[in-house]
């Protein structure tokens, strides 16, 4: 599931952003130091690969809905994580450019929840671990089914996590989680059951493509599996940590994000009352005197406890009035612009 | 009819060759401009829906500048909104704490807040898809490689974008195959679906070889160039600007209830 934009706090955006940009820099830092050539077209096309796949629809046995593939597993387990994860991400990135699929600003949210969590966790802590005993076909399955399961659940629970922290939802922790992860635990399944299947049929067919990828990765060869999971249990605490401090200091982590950007804490915030431009506009022009600007008094009140705006019937009525203003302009510009053009050529 | 929707690509990509104001910008310019427009439009607080209506200035001018056809930005937006609004539609369900009285129509705060998530929605995922219409993908890869982003994540960007179109027709011409031999439901199945998977798979990689050995004959060094000069021009500088100017001047100021106070005003 593609985490949107229109979710998401500045604050959360931004900080999975940097995660995400994080684990993009590295993975590409340490394919140029794996990697050989042949891989720059073969990562390319797989990725195409990873659209195409999601073209073909076929029926769930026992519901008869028709599912899609996300695809991150067999990528990992054919390129190994770090190529894996840098197509992913590509992947995402062009699905939030061409289909306005998640969004800019949930790009890293969903390169976060749909690449690290497959690629790196489930791929490096549970494919390879019980793979690594033997690979009977049976083996693959199991471990494929498993892995998928477990990195679509990470990624399911993320998503909560995200929304939740971000403040624009009013679904309770509890009650999302309970829709979200039993339904991405059938997707996993069935995931992890057709990943299992295109494993071994590549394995029957072509085994030197499984063999040839595996033994270039840097990940069995000199990286223990060990430390790279920690570091990135490590940045994921970090992570965590550092939302949940803006979530506590603030319930949409918005007046962060805007003193971030502004320098100073109160300014944009405009619900709070007029700013002083249009308050010295309106006293100099005299047109509306004396006239109590929406939310002026209550001001003080808002910045010092409730965050919620108190009602005052006349705002609202402005408000609608404006917003039909607005809306109608907005449409009349864009109408004379085709107008214009239609005109000129 | 979904998928066909979902994966119309190609007119993206031929809008994207248009020759306008918009589209003569640089890249970088239209990037930079859409992620401030969509950070901007997301960091309005939860009940927030005045604020957002004069931001779709933004949508409305790249989409009539550039000659960009409404009604197709509007199904693809319309495809994709199926999360947020399966989110958002809590919000009327579980908050119904009274936010405006409208002639006597009391609004809860869960419908505020549902149509601000809508709102904010139909911006970002609008300005995202006129940013692709209006500069084309490898502009945007170009556009990225300028703004620091790792070369190899770039050239894997560049080389998918190139081969979605060949391997979007290949998957077209299996799913061909599988209907025309499948009756009823027949053939639908995963463990059709799986041996499908895997011919494409083959398939793919050895187009990969076959690529990898016309490049190399073609004198490739692991870099790739592009011949499109871009340049950033003093017509990029107004458009940031005046850009960057309306996004703070939007952001900081009820344009709305002014608007709405004059005019209930002269009226009265």
């Amino acid at each position: 599931m593609h985490m949107a934009d229109a979710l998401l706090s500045p604050a959360v955006g931004a900080t999975f952003w940097a995660g995400s940009l994080g684990a993009v820099t590295c993975g590409t830092r340490k394919l140029k130091e794996s990697m050989d050539e042949r891989m720059i077209p073969l990562m390319g096309v797989l990725g195409a690969f990873i659209f195409a796949v999601q073209m073909i629809n076929f029926t769930i046995p026992g519901t008869g809905s028709s599912g899609h593939l996300s695809g991150g597993m067999i990528l990992a387990i054919i390129l190994g994580p770090y190529a894996a994860f840098i197509v992913m991400a590509s992947v995402l990135t062009v699905q939030a450019f061409f289909f306005a699929d998640g969004g800019l600003l949930a790009l890293g949210c969903n390169i976060w929840n749909l690449g690290i969590y497959p690629c790196f966790l489930a791929y490096s802590l549970i494919y390879r671990p019980i793979v690594r005993g033997g690979n009977s076909p049976m083996r693959i399955a199991a471990a494929a089914i498993i892995s998928a399961v477990i990195g679509l659940q990470l990624g399911a629970f993320s998503v909560v996590v995200q929304t939740l922290l971000s403040g624009r939802s009013e679904l309770p922790f509890g009650a999302f989680l309970l829709m979200m992860q039993p339904v991405h635990l059938v997707i996993g399944l069935v995931e992890g059951f057709v990943t299992a299947g295109v494993i071994n049929f590549i394995k029957t067919a072509r085994p030197e493509i499984l063999d040839s990828v595996l033994s270039a990765q840097p990940l069995s060869s000199g990286i223990s599996t060990r430390k790279v999971a920690t570091g990135l249990l490590v940045v994921a605490a970090i992570t965590g940590g550092a939302l949940s401090w803006f979530a506590s200091a603030n319930p949409d982590g918005l007046e962060w994000s805007i003193e971030k950007v502004f320098g100073r804490p109160e300014l944009p915030a405009r619900e709070h009352g007029i700013t002083p431009a249009l308050k010295s506009i309106q006293e100099k022009t005299a047109f509306l005197p004396g006239y109590k600007f929406r939310g002026h008094d209550g001001a003080d009140k808002n910045t010092v406890g409730s965050s919620w705006p108190e009602l005052d019937p006349e705002a609202s009525v402005s408000g609608v009035f404006g917003s039909a203003l607005v809306l109608a302009a907005v449409l009349l510009i864009g109408l004379v612009i085709r107008r214009l053009r239609r005109k000129s050529s | 009819m979904f998928d066909r929707e979902y994966f119309n690509l190609g007119y993206l990509d031929i809008l994207s060759y248009r020759d306008t104001v918009i589209h003569r910008l640089d890249p970088r310019t239209k990037l930079v401009a859409v992620l401030a427009f969509i950070v901007t439009v997301v960091s309005f607080p939860k009940y927030e829906i005045t604020g957002l209506l004069p931001f779709s200035i933004f949508p409305v001018m790249l989409s009539s500048l550039g000659d960009i056809p409404v009604r197709f930005i509007a199904k693809k937006v319309l495809l994709v909104s199926a999360f947020a609004f399966f989110v958002g539609i809590f919000n009327p369900l579980l908050d119904h704490r009274p936010l405006h009285v409208i002639g006597g129509l009391t609004i809860s705060g869960g419908w505020v807040s549902f149509f601000s998530i809508m709102l904010k929605f139909v911006l970002t995922a609008t300005s995202a898809l006129l940013l692709i219409a209006t500069t084309s993908f490898p502009g945007i890869c170009h556009a990225l490689q300028k703004l620091g982003m790792p070369q190899i994540f770039v050239s894997q960007l560049i080389f998918l974008y190139r081969y979605i179109f060949v391997l979007a027709e290949e998957a077209m011409k299996i799913v061909r195959a599988r209907d025309m031999r499948s009756f009823g439901n027949r053939g639908h199945g995963m463990k059709v679906f799986i041996s499908l998977l895997g011919t494409l798979f083959l398939r793919t990689v050895e187009r990969a070889e076959r690529i990898y050995q016309a490049m190399l004959s073609r004198g490739f060094t692991g870099r790739l160039r592009t011949i499109r000069p871009y340049g950033f021009t003093s017509m990029d500088l107004v458009f940031l600007s005046a850009t960057i100017t309306l996004l703070y001047l939007f952001r900081t100021h009820d344009v709305v209830g002014a608007l709405g106070r004059i005019s209930l005003r002269g009226l009265g």
